[in-house]
């Protein structure tokens, strides 16, 4: 473990992620890790970490860090301007980032988070096995900050194969989410289900790593009778009384008590992380397989 | 049973009741089939969390059906023993609504064993079960900004104890020491599924 990054500048919320500790909902402790868990693995990739490995989730740019020795470096996800030692870099590819270089990564175009992978992968304490920083739960590290110095493990054996990978763009204004109806869309009115699929929903300010609050016409309930508690998966849309659903993203509470009435699909949640405000949502409807 | 799509990330499985609840959580987590997670009980669910890159959620729903949920779990926990100083500010309040005694309240609470049914309202969380069903009482009007960790509180026809500080609307009834909740222990929870619980009296 040597210290690799000194942290500058975490811009709106810069986090340590991983995928994330799976295996601890049965005691209440959510998954979290990577809010684009794609994202994350392809940065490691590039890097020839293990795909899980600890990286920085930047939240809408605005994150600076020196290089305390040389380093590579991997940026991913929301494409964002990349400078090392103040000229341009790009996204998705090896960067060499010499020790004393500055890495700075501005607002994305499109998109909200990017990802800062480091060869060795970031090494802090892991707490039940993860090094993911849950937002709800306050498990894992605390938020970067101005002043953190970030270690990396032991470099890995091998490189990956390719230096580069060509990546889809974030949607700019309209992005089509894949969604399966359940588990309780039977707790609506078949309008309901409907308008869903009809009408585009938008992306309020009201949306971290928990979920994304979004604004659109209401979905009805069919039965007004309380739900029990019940479990919850990322891509949940769960609505509330008011009738506006919630995405649920990486952070979202293990139960809940409002019903869900569709649930979208794991490649497409990865998607919805990087939704902005005032995006707007469709979703589609992917059958359910046959009885 | 109902088993219900969470598209490919979980499939939400419906039950009668939270005694089916725990028979098929206790046979499932003996030998959970490929793919699945985490299980997830509630009050009137189980939900299995899905690998979506390796889960076939066909045949688990299958493996699913085809299990025989393991009969009478209750008693076969863990029995831990948690000390309570009964110095609830919801005290009085609490044994207004249920008819009862100040001393009878802690004398019904701590009477028989209480086993955790699930967790899920925070990392280390309890809904205990079975104790005293002369305790049912409503949850507060008015929720706390801040609960302490450690306060034993009731809601519903459940008791629990508040793992870290945080708000709550559960009517509390006393505290303890014990420390229910620490990420670097193994297990972290004291009160996880299927663990019997006992509360005793500390003056």
């Amino acid at each position: 473990m040597t210290a690799a990054l000194e942290v500058l500048d975490t811009g709106p919320l810069s986090t340590v992620q991983d995928l994330g500790r799976p295996g601890y909902a049965g005691i209440g402790v959510g998954t979290s890790g990577a809010a684009d868990r794609a994202a994350l693995r392809l940065a490691n990739r590039l890097a020839g970490n293990d795909e899980g490995a600890a990286a920085v989730e930047v939240t809408f740019g605005g994150f600076a860090a020196r290089a305390l020795r040389d380093l590579t470096v991997v940026v991913t996800g929301a494409p964002c301007p990349v400078t090392v030692g103040g000229r341009g870099a790009a996204t998705d590819t090896v960067l060499r980032v010499p020790g004393g270089a500055l890495l700075r990564l501005g607002a994305p175009e499109r998109g909200l988070r990017s990802y800062v992978a480091v060869r060795g992968g970031l090494d802090v304490e892991p707490v039940l096995g993860s090094r993911a920083t849950d937002v709800l739960s306050g498990l894992g590290p605390e938020p970067l900050r101005r002043g953190t110095v970030l270690a990396t493990g032991p470099p890995p054996a091998h490189w990956a194969p390719v230096g580069f990978a060509p990546v889809a763009a974030p949607a700019a204004e309209e992005l089509v989410l894949t969604v399966v109806p359940g588990p309780r869309d039977d707790w609506f009115t078949a309008r309901a289900l409907a308008t869903l699929f009809g009408a585009p929903y938008t992306v309020t300010a009201d949306c971290d790593r928990v979920g994304i609050r979004l604004d659109g016409p209401r979905l009805d309930r069919a039965r007004d009778d309380e739900l029990p508690s019940e479990g919850m998966v990322a891509g949940a849309l769960q609505v509330p009384p008011g009738g506006r659903p919630t995405l649920f993203l990486a952070d979202h509470p293990v139960t809940g008590g409002y019903p869900v009435i569709a649930v979208v699909v794991a490649a497409d949640v990865d998607k919805a992380a990087q939704a902005r405000p005032g995006l707007r949502l469709r979703f589609t409807a992917r059958g359910r397989r046959g009885p | 049973m109902r088993v219900l799509p969470c598209a490919d990330s979980g499939l939400l499985v419906e039950l009668d009741d939270l005694d089916a609840v725990r028979g098929l959580h206790a046979a499932l987590r003996a030998a959970p089939p490929p793919g699945v997670t985490d299980l997830v009980p509630a009050a009137r669910t189980l939900l299995l969390r899905l690998d979506p890159e390796v889960a076939d959620s066909v045949e688990i729903e299958r493996v699913v059906r085809g299990t025989r949920p393991v009969p009478g779990t209750e008693g076969s926990g863990e029995l831990v023993r948690v000390p309570v100083v009964y110095d609830g500010a919801d005290l009085a309040e609490v044994a207004r609504l249920t008819g009862l005694t100040e001393h009878e309240v802690v004398a019904e609470h701590t009477r028989r064993e209480w086993t955790v049914a699930f967790g899920g309202f925070a990392p280390g969380f309890g809904y205990l079960v079975g104790g005293s069903p002369r305790l049912e009482v409503p949850r507060r009007a008015e929720s706390r900004t801040r609960v302490p960790a450690g306060a034993v509180g009731l809601a519903g026809t459940f008791s629990g104890i508040y793992p870290r500080s945080s708000p709550g609307g559960w009517q509390l009834i006393g505290r303890t020491g014990l420390e229910i909740w620490r990420p670097d222990r193994d297990p972290p929870a004291l009160l996880r599924p299927g663990v019997r619980v006992r509360f005793q009296e500390q003056r």
